[in-house]
This record gives structure tokens, C-alpha cells and sequence, in this order.
């Protein structure tokens, strides 16, 4: 069951009752567990029952890459499939204190794509739902659209910060002003603001950054990277435990570098090839018999005193990922 | 037996290419002046997150298209900010007409891997 486990496993804590607590959280897909900052990855198959969220734990979802407008192969109704996104949401033992969404909430930046995404987003069982932009949120505009209808309360150019139950949460935005030849960029004003804004934290907080690029070169032969993420990984470095979570690939990968914990999350949208599997990272046409396996959400926990984090992606239909190349590593 | 097969298109591929390349070419210089031909000559081709040809030699006075033949939209943007075409979603088109000679650098804003040049002699 527990097929990898990473090395130095048992200095952290990790005792049978303990993994077996970890277990217990696994819905489907990809399961990790970070103690001391030293994550472990289970490659697991079934686990169908999920215990009810312990008490006390923080508790959120990552959803991504809605692409609302998007209408060809193989998904011509995206706003069916986010919307089944949001019933598996709402669903979930635990509400979420909140929603991340990770950016490409529209195709084509049109107004009336904003729109059905706010109305569909409005039947989520949530407190709140926090944006950053994707590539596809800030076309012809440079992102003023985008701004006004999500950047009230962020800085100037979009980014934000927040902290819950002891966890700091970051959205940085990475598909602005970006130079050709190049991947995704934070610049900068937000680099320096990113710098400013960790520096009154104690290094025992726990980091959750979200930002819609992947902060780590996945592939970047496919623009699949943030040409300047390395610089704001060093502001974090002094950090116990980091998560970074992004979209933007529509498919779920992971890394552990040190104490930072790389997750991607399924688009509710269609999915793209594995990196170099195809010509281009173009939609990936499936069966639609396929579709929903590879559309999904991304729930995450924490449990306070331990600095435990899971994060669970559980697609639209089926209990287990396919197709997902499991991709740990270490330091 | 499956690798020569691949072989064996790409190679066909190559050569439809260089032909219709050469074509469009002679067809370009030979009707110069026509803008309706010219517009024929000289298309950039946007297919699987490339420009094809990424470069373009072309006479001043010549209006290059582009057309996005990609299920997801791109853009046409120039880096020294001369030129910029809206998005550009499936088989919609963008054109712009070169005056004065120079090498023109542009990308896809978007997917800024993306990069092509104009070459105006």
C-alpha cells in the first residue's frame, strides 16, 4: 500500500499509529504527509473511506484552470464539469474554510466568461474563494479586467497575502508583463514585496503559496516554469514547511525540494499531455468516457501542532489517478 | 517496421514542405504588387505553440498574416512594441504591413516561448 517512502523517515515521528492516522485521510490519488519539513509521498490505490476531518485542523480546496468559454475537444461544456467540481466540493466531509482558485478562471478574458464564473462559483460551500490569474485571465488588457473584479483587496498588481489558523497563505501572480523567449515571471516590485511580506513571520509558521505557473521548471521547453520563482523560493528558505501550490499544467505532479513541497492540481476544464508526450502542451483530446478521470480538485489539510499537511486530488470520476507520472524527489 | 513508417511521413512531410515553400515563394516575388496574392505568399502559420516559419524574409511594403490554427489562442506581439495583434482565438487572423526594412522580433505574449521575426529587406 504504502509503496515509497522516503528516507529518514523514522527520525520525524512517523510510528505505525501515526502513518496509519495519515492514512486515513486518503480519499484518492496522491497522498503526502509533511513532518519537520520532511515530506513523505504514499503511492496509494483505494482508499475509500475517509475519515471525517479531526477537529480542530485547517481544511481547504484547490480548484484551477476552469477555462470557462473553452468549448472544443475534449470538453465542450466546462462549465458542466466545474460545476460537478463544486457538488464533489460540497460534498467533502469537511467544508473548506475557503477555496484557492489557481488562475485560467476564463478561456478568453471575455466579461460574460467572468461572469458565469462568478455565478457557478457562488455554489460552493464556503466562506470565501481566493483568486490569482492565469495567462488566459489577463489577454488584450494586461490583466485590468481581471484587477477590478478580483484585485480589491490585493496589491497593485495583484498578489495578496493572508494568514488562517496559523498558516500564511501567499498568491503571487506570474503571467504578467512576460518576456519573449521566456516563462513565467513575478518581477520585481512583487519579489521585493514578497521579501517584505515574510519578514515579521517566525520561521515556524507554515507557508502555502499559490500562484498559476508552476514556481518550479517543471518542463520548460512548454513554458511550463517562473523564470524568477528561484528568487522567491530564497526568501522562503528559512521556512519549517512550505507549500506551493499551482495549476496551469492540468494534471497533478509533485516535488519536495528541502522543506518545499511543489503540487500541481487538475484543471475542472480538459487535461494536457505529460510534458514531451506530444508536439505541443495543447488540450489533450480523451474518450469522453475518459474526460472526468483527469478533471478534478485538490483538498488539502493541516493538523496544528504537528505541522502535518495532506493534500489529496480527487478526480471528477474515479478513485484513482491514470496517466499521472508520480515524480518524487528529494533535495 | 512502425519507425520506418514514421520515417517514411516525415520525410514526405519534408519534402511537401519545401515544395509548397518554394511555390509560395516564387508566387510571392512573381505577383508582387497585388496585395491579394501577397496575402497568400506570406502567411505565418500558427500550429502546436510554434510560428511556422519562425522566420520570414519578405519585400518592404508586404503584408504578413497570421493565422492561428491552435485550439487554445495565441497572440502576435512585437518586442520592440511596433506591432500587436488582439488574441487571436482558432483560425481567426491577424495582419500587419511591413513599410521599412529591418528585422521585426515578436512572440506570443501568452506563451512567450513562443518567438518568430519578419525579416523586411
Amino acid at each position: 500500500m504504502a509503496k515509497y517512502i522516503l528516507p529518514g523517515y523514522s527520525e520525524d515521528g512517523i510510528d505505525r499509529r501515526g502513518f496509519l492516522k495519515c492514512m486515513a485521510w486518503a480519499g484518492t490519488g496522491a497522498f503526502f504527509i509533511i513532518q519537520g519539513g520532511v515530506l513523505k509521498s504514499f503511492a496509494l490505490g483505494r482508499m475509500p473511506h475517509r475519515l471525517a476531518a479531526a477537529k480542530g485542523e485547517l481544511s481547504f480546496v484547490q480548484i484551477s484552470d476552469s477555462h470557462i468559454g473553452f468549448n472544443k475537444p475534449a470538453n465542450t461544456d466546462v462549465t458542466a464539469t466545474l460545476q460537478e467540481a463544486i457538488a464533489k466540493i460540497n460534498a467533502l466531509p469537511t467544508p473548506p474554510a475557503f477555496v484557492l482558485h489557481t488562475g485560467d478562471l476564463t478561456h478568453l478574458s471575455k466579461p460574460e466568461e467572468f461572469d458565469t464564473l462568478g455565478q457557478v462559483l457562488k455554489g460552493i460551500k464556503t466562506d470565501r474563494v481566493f483568486y490569482v490569474p492565469g495567462e488566459h485571465d489577463v489577454l488584450n488588457d494586461n490583466g485590468k479586467q481581471y484587477l477590478e473584479r478580483y484585485g480589491k483587496d490585493a496589491q497593485s498588481g495583484g498578489w495578496h497575502s493572508f494568514d488562517h489558523k496559523g498558516v500564511h497563505f501567499i498568491g503571487l501572480v506570474n503571467v504578467l508583463n512576460l518576456k519573449a523567449g521566456g516563462l513565467g515571471t513575478l518581477g520585481p516590485e512583487q519579489l521585493e514585496w514578497l521579501e517584505k511580506d515574510v519578514e515579521r513571520l517566525r520561521s515556524s509558521t507554515p507557508i502555502v503559496v499559490f500562484a498559476h505557473i508552476p514556481l518550479w521548471a517543471v518542463y520548460p521547453e512548454w513554458g511550463w516554469g517562473t523564470d524568477d520563482s528561484q528568487q522567491a523560493l530564497s526568501y522562503l528558505k528559512r521556512f519549517g514547511s512550505v507549500t506551493v501550490l499551482n495549476g496551469h499544467i492540468h494534471q497533478t505532479m509533485q516535488k519536495v525540494e528541502g522543506n518545499v513541497t511543489f503540487h500541481t492540481a487538475m484543471s475542472t476544464a480538459f487535461p494536457q499531455p505529460q510534458p514531451g508526450t506530444a508536439p505541443s502542451p495543447g488540450p489533450l483530446k480523451v474518450p469522453a468516457e475518459k474526460l472526468r478521470s483527469l478533471l478534478g480538485i485538490t483538498d488539502v489539510s493541516f493538523v496544528r501542532g504537528n505541522h502535518s499537511l495532506a493534500i489529496i486530488d480527487s478526480p471528477l470520476q474515479g478513485q484513482e489517478q491514470k496517466g499521472i507520472p508520480s515524480q518524487e524527489e528529494q533535495r | 517496421m512502425r519507425t520506418l513508417l514514421v520515417f517514411s511521413i516525415v520525410a514526405v512531410s519534408a519534402m511537401l514542405v519545401l515544395v509548397f515553400g518554394l511555390s509560395a515563394a516564387a508566387s510571392g516575388r512573381s505577383v508582387a504588387g497585388s496585395s491579394e496574392d501577397q496575402k497568400d505568399a506570406y502567411r505565418v502559420m500558427i500550429d502546436n505553440f510554434s510560428f511556422a516559419p519562425a522566420t520570414l524574409t519578405v519585400p518592404a511594403g508586404t503584408k504578413v498574416t497570421w493565422i492561428n490554427r491552435d485550439d487554445v489562442p495565441h497572440n502576435v506581439i512585437s518586442v520592440d512594441k511596433k506591432f500587436a495583434s488582439p488574441v487571436l482565438d482558432t483560425d481567426e487572423e491577424f495582419s500587419y504591413s511591413f513599410t521599412d526594412p529591418g528585422t521585426y522580433e515578436y512572440y506570443c505574449s501568452i506563451h512567450p516561448k513562443m518567438t518568430g521575426k519578419v525579416i523586411v529587406q
